[in-house]
C-alpha cells in the first residue's frame, strides 16, 4: 500500500476520529443517559457532560422491567428469529443442493422461478400474506411469525452458488461406496460448506432481528410480541421517560452486539459476498 | 433387460425423485407465502374487496388505479417516497464510498474505526428511530443542544413539514452507510495492486489514482450499491411510523405506509393492493435496470 508522510498520517487519523465521533455520539448518548435520571439528562444536554456518566443509577433499568415484560419480548425475538434461521438453513440448503447437483424434470424452470421471486418485496404482499396466514389460523402465534419466512429465494441462490463450486469428487466417491443421497448431503456436503451456512445464517438472523411490519400487524398481545414491536409500544406509552426508554434501547441492542463481536469476520464476508455474487 | 441397465434406470429414477423431495419444502413454502400472495395482490387490486365485507367483493376493473391518480394523499406519498429516495441514495452511497476509501488504508487500529462505522448497522431500525426522535426533539433534543453551542439552529426537525424528510434522510444515512461501506471495501480489495504501483512510478497523484484507477475499478460495485440502496429506500416505513406517524401534515407518508394504512386501518384490501402493485412495479423496474446495467459492465 501507499506510504504516507507523518503529516498525512496525522491528518488521516484526525478525519477518521471526527467521523467516529459523528457515528458513535448517538449511541454513546443513549448508553450514558440510561444511567441518569431525567433531570440529570436535561441538565447535561448542553455540554460535553451529555456523553459522560455524571451519575450512575440502575433505576431506569428496574423501571423498564416493571413497566413492560422486556425479557419476554427479548426471549420471543431470540426464539423466533433463531427458529427462522435454523429451519431456513435446512430447507434452503436442501433445495439449493437439488438445484445444484440433481437432475430432474423442470429443474431449470423451477430454479428460474426462484430467482425471479428474489425481486418480490415483502411489503407488496403484506395484506394477502395476512389473509393466507389467517386462513391457516396462525395469526398471533409463533407459527405465523416463523413459517412464512423459512423459505428464502435469495438464500437458495447463495447456497446453490456455493454448492456449484464444490469439487464433485468427494460426493462421487461416496456414491460409489453406496452412500445414500441424504447421507452424502449431511455427512459430506454440509461439513465442507460451513462458511456458507455461517454466512447465510448470520445474515438471516440480522435481517429478521430487525423485523417490524409483519410482527406489528400479526401479533395482538404480549405473549408472542417480539422486541421491536414491544419497544415501539413502550416508546408511545405515557409517561415517556427519556432515561427509561434509553435503558430499554440499550438492552435491545445487546444481542446483536454480541452476534457482531463473535461473528464479525463472517458478517463482513457475508455482506461483501452478497454484494459481489449478484 | 440386463440387471445392470435395470439398476441405472432405477438409480436415475431415485435421483430424480430425490431432486423433488429435496426442493419440495422450499418450493411449497415459497409458493404459499410469496408467489400466491403476489397473485392475490394483483387480483385484489382489480376488486373492491373490503376486509369486513368479503362476501360483497366484486370485480371493478381498473377503478382502484383510476382512484389512485386522483388521490392527493397517494400522490403526496409517492412524492415523499421519491424525495426520500432522491436524497438518501446519493448521500448514503457517497458517504459509504468515502468511509470505505478511508478505512481501506493500512493504519494502526483501522479495525476499530471500521467497527465504529458498522455499529449503527447492528442497531435495529426501530431502536434507531426511537433514539433519533429524542435527538431531534426541538426543545429537549441533543441535536439542537449541540448545534446551539456552535450557534446554529434551533431547528424543528420532525415537527416541520419541510425538515421532516431531510431529518429522516440524515438518520438513515447514519444507520445504513456502514453496510454499503463493507461492500465497497470488498470491491476496493479486488482492484489489482499493481495498477497503483504502475501509476506511482508514472508520478500520478493520489487524486489522479482515485479518478483513473479506483473509481473506474469500482464502477460495477457503485452501480450495485446505488441500486440496492434505491430498492431499500423505496420501502421506507419504520422511520415515519415510529417517528412521525406520517406527519406533520402527511409530510412523511410513504407508499408502504399507505399500503399499511389503507389495508390495516381502513381495511380496504382492494385499494391497498393497488398501491402495493404500483410499489411492486417500481421495485421491479429498478431491479430490471440493475440487471441490465450490471450485465453491460460485465460484458464490456
Amino acid at each position: 500500500m501507499r506510504r504516507y508522510s507523518h503529516m498525512q498520517t496525522i491528518l488521516l487519523y484526525a478525519v477518521l476520529l471526527l467521523l467516529v465521533v459523528a457515528f458513535l455520539f448517538p449511541l454513546l448518548w443513549m448508553i450514558v443517559s440510561s444511567f441518569k435520571n431525567e433531570a440529570q439528562i436535561f441538565a447535561d444536554l448542553r455540554s460535553f457532560k451529555a456523553f459522560i456518566p455524571t451519575s450512575f443509577s440502575l433505576v431506569n433499568y428496574r423501571q423498564v422491567f416493571t413497566r413492560i415484560p422486556f425479557l419476554h419480548y427479548m426471549w420471543t425475538s431470540v426464539l423466533y428469529v433463531t427458529l427462522i434461521m435454523l429451519f431456513g438453513l435446512l430447507v434452503n440448503a436442501l433445495a439449493a443442493y437439488a438445484f445444484a447437483r440433481m437432475e430432474f424434470k423442470g429443474r431449470d424452470v423451477l430454479f428460474s422461478v426462484v430467482v425471479a421471486l428474489i425481486i418480490v418485496p415483502f411489503e407488496s404482499v403484506l395484506l394477502p400474506l395476512y389473509i393466507v396466514v389467517d386462513e391457516f389460523g396462525w395469526l398471533n402465534s409463533y407459527t405465523g411469525l416463523i413459517v412464512p419466512f423459512i423459505a428464502n429465494a435469495f438464500n437458495i441462490f447463495m447456497f446453490r452458488q456455493f454448492f456449484l463450486n464444490l469439487p464433485r469428487e468427494l460426493e462421487e466417491s461416496a456414491r460409489m461406496d453406496g452412500a445414500s443421497i441424504l447421507r452424502i448431503f449431511f455427512q459430506i456436503v454440509v461439513p465442507i460448506s460451513k462458511p456458507v451456512f455461517t454466512t447465510v445464517g448470520i445474515l438471516t438472523f440480522i435481517t429478521h432481528w430487525g423485523d417490524f411490519m409483519w410482527p406489528l400487524i400479526m401479533t395482538t398481545d404480549d405473549r408472542v410480541r417480539p422486541l421491536q414491536v414491544g419497544m415501539q409500544f413502550f416508546f408511545h406509552q405515557p409517561p415517556v421517560q427519556y432515561g427509561q426508554v434509553m435503558a430499554a434501547l440499550t438492552m435491545a441492542t445487546l444481542p446483536l452486539l454480541f452476534v457482531f463481536i463473535f461473528f464479525q469476520r463472517y458478517i463482513i464476508q457475508g455482506i461483501a459476498q452478497s454484494g459481489m455474487k449478484n | 433387460m440386463s440387471p445392470k441397465k435395470n439398476r441405472t434406470v432405477r438409480e436415475r429414477f431415485m435421483r430424480s425423485l430425490s431432486g423433488y423431495v429435496f426442493s419440495a419444502p422450499a418450493l411449497v413454502l415459497l409458493f404459499v407465502f410469496l408467489l400466491l400472495p403476489t397473485l392475490m395482490a394483483l387480483y385484489y387490486s382489480f376488486t373492491n374487496y373490503y376486509l369486513l365485507l368479503p362476501d360483497q367483493t366484486e370485480f371493478i376493473g381498473i377503478e382502484n388505479y383510476a382512484r389512485l391518480l386522483k388521490d392527493k394523499l397517494f400522490l403526496r406519498s409517492l412524492g415523499n417516497t421519491f424525495l426520500f429516495v432522491g436524497l438518501v441514495v446519493p448521500l448514503q452511497t457517497i458517504t459509504a464510498l468515502t468511509l470505505a476509501l478511508l478505512v481501506n488504508q493500512k493504519l494502526g487500529g483501522i479495525r476499530w474505526f471500521r467497527a465504529a462505522f458498522i455499529a449503527p448497522v447492528m442497531t435495529s431500525m426501530v431502536v434507531v428511530s426511537i433514539l433519533w426522535t429524542f435527538i431531534y426533539n426541538p426543545t429537549n433534543g441533543l441535536a439542537n443542544a449541540v448545534l446551539g453551542i456552535v450557534g446554529l439552529g434551533p431547528f424543528e426537525y420532525l415537527t416541520n413539514p419541510i425538515q421532516a424528510i431531510p431529518s429522516i434522510v440524515l438518520m438513515s444515512v447514519w444507520q445504513g452507510a456502514g453496510y454499503q461501506m463493507m461492500i465497497f471495501l470488498a470491491g476496493l480489495q479486488d482492484i489489482p495492486e499493481h495498477l497503483y504501483e504502475a501509476a506511482s512510478i508514472d508520478g500520478a497523484s493520489a487524486w489522479q489514482k482515485l479518478l483513473h484507477i479506483t473509481l473506474p475499478g469500482l464502477r460495477n460495485v457503485i452501480v450495485f450499491v446505488g441500486l440496492i440502496t434505491l430498492i431499500a429506500a423505496t420501502k421506507l416505513f419504520i422511520q415515519p411510523f415510529v417517528m412521525t406517524q406520517g406527519g406533520p401534515l402527511d409530510a412523511t407518508k410513504t407508499l408502504v405506509y399507505m399500503v399499511y394504512e389503507e389495508g390495516f386501518k381502513f381495511r380496504d384490501v382492494g385499494y391497498s393492493s393497488a398501491i402495493a402493485i404500483v410499489f411492486f412495479v417500481i421495485v421491479l423496474v429498478i431491479s430490471i435496470i440493475q440487471r441490465k446495467l450490471l450485465k453491460e459492465t460485465q460484458e464490456s
